[in-house]
């Protein structure tokens, strides 16, 4: 191609949105006079397909050799206009946008001015385009697996999905059994599925399933690499027990001489287990672990004469040599599905939690009336001879969540709904019980929810207006001070019990996989995903996608929707089995790099390395970018010293002139 | 007024106290403690501001007056309201701009201005607890390391002043550095605010700001906590950082400058005050100096820390009567102390020694127990 630069401009009026402030006439007559350019013409709407056609027509017939759009963002059209070059032969690198819209028409009122400006913008654009460079997409290999980190129900969902497609799976869990958070969970609103009953299949299916490898018990410790291409290491943690010996009997948990000593994690502390458990009966894997930090031989090196354990187990799958192992593989996608923590209510000491025992958590609570829970099911306060069944019971929501004073302002989504669940539990288990919820709003916004709000209510369940301000005692009873703020009645509620519907908080181990894959947070400290609406389970790093509660509080449905979402984005790419990487990426020269790794550091994406590099005989230090990493964003190139890091379509050789002219003018 | 200049005024109101921010969740009344006792509805108020044409008729309702500055209430408040900044908003547009003021509460403000303390007491007086006592005095300009700060109560009324007298004794046995005004010294005016006359406190904000800031100070140390507050609040140019005494005692007690040695075998209960409590967020030093008192039990109410029971001391309160005839506040702590059979209730403020003493009396608990300041209780048991 003659290489001589033969220029179209296009200028959009975009409706009304540019024309109403920008004289459209006059921007398209001093185009006409901007040297190089060839053709200049103005349309509607630029973007649509007869617009596009203006473009494609005068590249074919007119030779046109580069192209400035003067529209809107290139955030919005860009790749549009791209797709245009390219369909009528051109290289797509070889458009400008010369954006009138965003940064001109919207912000002015003056139509003189704004006038003079587009017609600035529009020059600067063609002084560009004279110099831009023809780019060209490369393309990687997508290794056709994926990692996905956390098996609660987001996790096994992506899982499935994706196994069932065909492709490999390393599913890690942190803990000795997958099921996350539902696994705790009694029945789940709306419908009151028995939450254990459509969450087990699901965790059996997704251990036995040929295309999963599960990593229980296990810790990502170190991703590296790019889309498409990521090394990762995994710590499997030693259990002490030979899964492939242990059959999953139990013996020796009973036998253990810590049975009954040490609380259940799963029984949210209030059930016991031993040293050598099972989380709890529908585990999987069905593998018994040892608990290092309190078992007798592995704390102290003695457990009696021998270990009870070791004594009880006939399959011999104790092992107390047993040394952790680090698994060692490639996936091309990685989905983030780490989940929650329920918010300590210890942080707001007005309601006396740490000092009442009937003080509970609604994560307690789902313990308490479940039927593996510790007291199997009954409502009860206390225990044995003392134990009674609790009559006024108050809810109390909104705890740790929409409260600036313990700083999170977000609503917690599933605790309105989990307390009407709650609710009719009790109204189902203790007869005759007085329960009341006090609330500031109800949000039952899901599917099904407001009818499961009317259906509860409706059982004789009181909701009234007011969050609670404080817990103290008086005789026996709990006493909960609020107003009912709909009479505007303080009042002084004497109950037996209280459960304060906890929100849902960030992990407080979330810094681990953050530093692990660079994941950003948003305000409220969970992961934060590319785009809230457009790119709700994509990061901002290619290839990486989230699911569940580790983006945001979400109920199961959403949580597997999301799941699923993270599934096909993945698969995506685990299907087209090549992926595309930036063209508009930074470059060095590496003869006058200096070596001196500012843009290492600055580099939010950790696409530059410091390399040792031969310089006509001697060895130095520079800068290498690499390109699978590279987003385009720039940040090195602005920091260089030097200006050996550049980035290409952004050259200093290419935007100083842009500038330039806006001088002349 | 014509309704433009009003509602500017109302405009101005409503960005103050961030009006807007709140949704009605009624936590700020649900733990408001006067609410037992009187009308009082902390919440309405916020709400109700909102009104035009009401902030004038809100300023007449009697029940602004009952609100104590316990700060439950600011505490609580999900969204970062202080409800109780709303009612003293309210007292300010009747003291100030309307003038409709009870004799009581103009005697004090007279007092804080003329004399520099509420209790129409000379300044000339203000030092007069130290006769015979070895303090040392700060001179202004002078590198001191405790700049101490004494409370127009303590410095005054007799039943409280021991608290002053005791604390020179244990900085002197300490041996630490610290400095006294002495007569320069004027009201913190932390109850100025509460009474609604904020020119007057912006006035005293100015000149104390002006003394204390004269001062080479490491940081100013309180006796009462309300001053403590007033500092921390109202105070936004002091160079020195500002401590409880209960903060510095503790210090020197772990940095074993003081030991308490001497047994006092009785049955403690502390009673925290919202000033150091709720508005301060101090509650462990305290109970780190009773714990270390030989031969003491010490016992806990079932409302403490940040559940604990306003006394009703503050926020004006020493001025302005309510009407209600139940139970006081200071009453029921009296009543629970006396159920968990204490023979001293231990405070850490002034004003709570003086609402809770008469409460003992007012409940013929006498016999079983007495109110006693830390520095009252320590005083003595120091070697
Ligand atoms: C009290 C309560 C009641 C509820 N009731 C209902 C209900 O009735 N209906 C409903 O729809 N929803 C309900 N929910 C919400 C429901 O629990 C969540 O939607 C769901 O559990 C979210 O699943 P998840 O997989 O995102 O997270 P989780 O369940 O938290 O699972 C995350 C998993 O990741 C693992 N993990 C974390 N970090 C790592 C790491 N670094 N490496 C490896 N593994 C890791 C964890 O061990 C865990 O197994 C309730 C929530 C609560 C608190
Ligand atoms: S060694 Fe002893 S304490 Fe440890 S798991 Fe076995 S029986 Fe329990
Ligand atoms: S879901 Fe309901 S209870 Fe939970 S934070 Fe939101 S409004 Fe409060
Ligand atoms: S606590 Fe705060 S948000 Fe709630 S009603 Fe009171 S002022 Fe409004
Ligand atoms: S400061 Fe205390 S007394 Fe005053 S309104 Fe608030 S909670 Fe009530």
């Amino acid at each position: 191609m003659n290489n001589k630069p033969k220029i179209g401009v296009y200028v959009c009026h975009c409706g009304v949105n540019i024309s109403k402030t920008v004289d459209i006439d006059a921007v398209v007559e001093f185009a006409s006079r901007m040297p190089n350019v060839k053709v200049v013409r103005d349309y509607a709407y630029m973007c649509s397909d007869p617009g596009q056609l203006l473009i494609r027509e005068d590249i074919e017939k007119e030779g046109l050799n580069r192209v400035v759009v003067a529209s809107c963002s290139p955030r919005m059209h860009e790749s549009t206009f791209r797709k245009t070059l390219a369909a009528a032969g051109l290289n797509s690198y070889y458009l400008e946008m010369a954006n009138i819209r965003e940064q001109c028409s919207w912000v002015h009122e003056d139509k003189e001015e704004a006038t003079a400006k587009a017609k600035k913008i529009v020059y600067a654009a063609v002084a560009k385009a004279r110099l831009l460079e023809p780019l060209y997409e490369k393309e990687v290999d997508v290794e056709p697996a994926t990692l996905v980190i956390g098996a609660g129900i987001a996790g096994i969902q992506a899982a499935l999905d994706i196994a069932n497609a065909g492709f490999k799976v390393y599913l890690v869990e942190k803990t000795p059994s997958v099921g996350g958070r539902m696994s705790q969970l009694d029945k789940t609103f709306p419908t009151l599925d028995c939450s254990a009953c459509i969450l087990t299949p699901k965790m059996v299916d997704v251990a036995n399933h040929p295309n999963v490898e599960l990593l229980a018990y296990s810790q990502v410790e170190d991703i590296t690499g790019y889309v498409g291409n990521f090394d990762v290491k995994v710590r499997k943690k030693a259990r002490y027990v030979d899964v492939n010996k242990c059959t999953g009997c139990g013996v020796c948990s009973e036998e253990c001489r810590l049975k009954n000593r040490i609380p259940s994690e799963f029984n949210m502390e209030m059930g016991k287990r031993a040293a050598i458990y099972l989380p709890f009966p529908q585990a999987v894997p069905a593998k018994y672990t040892i608990d290092p930090e309190r078992c007798l031989f592995l704390t102290r090196g003695k457990c009696g004469k021998s270990p009870k354990c070791v004594d009880a187990c006939s399959a011999g799958a104790i092992n107390f040599e047993q040394e952790d192992e680090i698994a060692e593989f490639k996936v091309g996608t990685v989905i983030v599905a780490t989940g929650f923590d329920v918010f300590d209510a210890a942080r707001k000491p007005e309601y006396g939690y740490s000092d009442y025992p009937n003080v509970v958590t609604g994560l307690e609570f789902e313990r308490l009336v479940s039927a593996s829970g510790p007291t199997g099911g009954a409502v009860v306060l206390g225990e044995g001879e003392d134990a009674v069944v609790p009559k006024d019971i108050a809810f109390i929501k909104c705890v740790g969540s929409r409260d600036a004073s313990v700083g999170n302002e977000y609503c917690s989504r599933v605790c309105c709904m989990y307390t009407a669940k709650l609710a009719h539990l009790v109204m189902e288990k203790v007869p005759g019980a007085n329960v009341r919820i006090y609330y500031m709003d109800v949000r039952a916004f899901g599917k099904g929810f407001e009818e499961f709000y009317d259906r509860v209510r409706r059982e004789g369940i009181r909701y009234i207006r007011g969050n609670p301000s404080e817990i103290f005692k008086r005789g026996e009873k709990l006493v909960v001070k609020v107003e009912d703020t709909l009479t505007a009645t303080p009042l002084e509620d004497e109950v037996d019990m209280v459960v304060l519907a906890v929100g849902l908080e960030p992990r407080k181990d979330a810094r681990e996989i953050i530093d692990i894959l660079r994941l950003s947070q948003s305000g409220d400290r969970f992961y934060l995903e590319a785009h809230p609406k457009l790119a709700p389970v994509d990061t901002a790093t290619d290839g990486v996608f989230l699911a569940g509660c580790a983006q945001g509080p979400k109920d199961i449905p959403d949580t597997v929707a999301q799941a699923k979402g993270a599934a096909s984005s993945a698969l995506v790419l685990l299907a087209s089995g090549k992926v595309k990487i930036q063209a508009q990426i930074s470059v060095v020269d590496q003869s006058t790099c200096r070596g001196c790794g500012y843009c290492v550091e600055i580099c939010p994406y950790g696409a530059i390395d410091l390399v040792t590099v031969n310089r006509m005989g001697n060895l130095a230090q520079a800068a290498e970018v690499n390109e699978a990493l590279c987003k385009g964003c720039g940040a090195c190139a602005a920091a260089c010293f030097s200006g050996s890091i550049q980035q290409k379509s952004f050259m200093d050789r290419q935007i100083l002139p842009q500038i330039a002219v806006l001088g002349v003018m | 007024m014509n309704t433009e200049l009003m509602n500017e005024e109302l405009q101005d109101f409503i960005q103050k106290y961030d009006l807007y921010g709140c949704i009605q969740c009624g936590r700020c009344t649900g733990g408001c403690p006067v609410t037992v006792r009187t009308n009082l509805n902390v919440r309405r108020f916020v709400n109700d501001s909102l009104n035009k044409d009401m902030l004038d008729d809100l300023a007449k309702l009697p029940e602004i007056w009952d609100c104590t500055a316990c700060n439950t209430c600011a505490v609580r408040c999900p969204k970062g309201l202080k409800p109780l900044e709303v009612l003293m908003g309210l007292r300010s547009i009747l003291v100030v701009e309307q003038g409709t003021v009870q004799s009581t509460v103009r005697d004090a403000l007279e007092s804080v201005f003329l004399e520099g303390n509420p209790w129409s007491k000379s300044r000339a007086m203000r030092s007069d607890w130290m006769e015979g006592l070895d303090v040392k005095i700060a001179e202004p300009g002078e590198k001191v390391e405790n700049l101490i700060f004494v409370c127009c109560t303590i410095a005054y009324d007799p039943r409280v002043q021991m608290q002053a007298k005791n604390l020179v004794k244990l900085l002197n046995k300490a041996g630490v550095d610290y400095g006294f005004i002495g007569e320069g010294e004027a009201c913190c005016s932390s109850e100025v605010h509460h009474l609604g006359e904020d020119d007057l406190l912006e006035e005293m904000v100015e000149s104390n700001t002006e003394l204390l800031n004269e001062y080479d100070a490491a940081r100013i140390v309180t006796i009462s906590p309300h001053c403590l507050s007033a500092f921390k609040n109202q105070y936004p140019d002091l160079k020195a950082g500002v401590i409880h005494y209960t903060q510095l005692i503790a210090e020197l007690l772990k940095e074993e400058k003081l030991t308490i040695s001497k047994e006092f075998p009785q049955k403690i209960v502390y009673h925290d005050p919202c000033f150091l409590g709720k508005q301060n967020g101090v509650y462990d030093e305290p109970r780190a100096i009773l714990g270390q008192i030989p031969g003491a039990e010490i016992v806990e109410f079932d409302r403490r820390r940040e559940r604990s029971l306003c006394c009703e001391g503050g926020g004006g309160k020493m001025w302005v009567e309510s009407d209600s005839k139940k139970e006081r506040l200071a009453e029921t702590r009296a009543k629970d102390a006396g159920e968990l059979g204490a023979s001293i209730l231990a405070v850490a403020c002034p004003f709570c020694v003086l609402t809770l003493d008469d409460a003992v009396k007012a409940k013929g608990l006498e016999e079983q127990m007495r109110v006693a300041e830390i520095l009252e209780i320590i005083g003595d048991l120091v070697e």
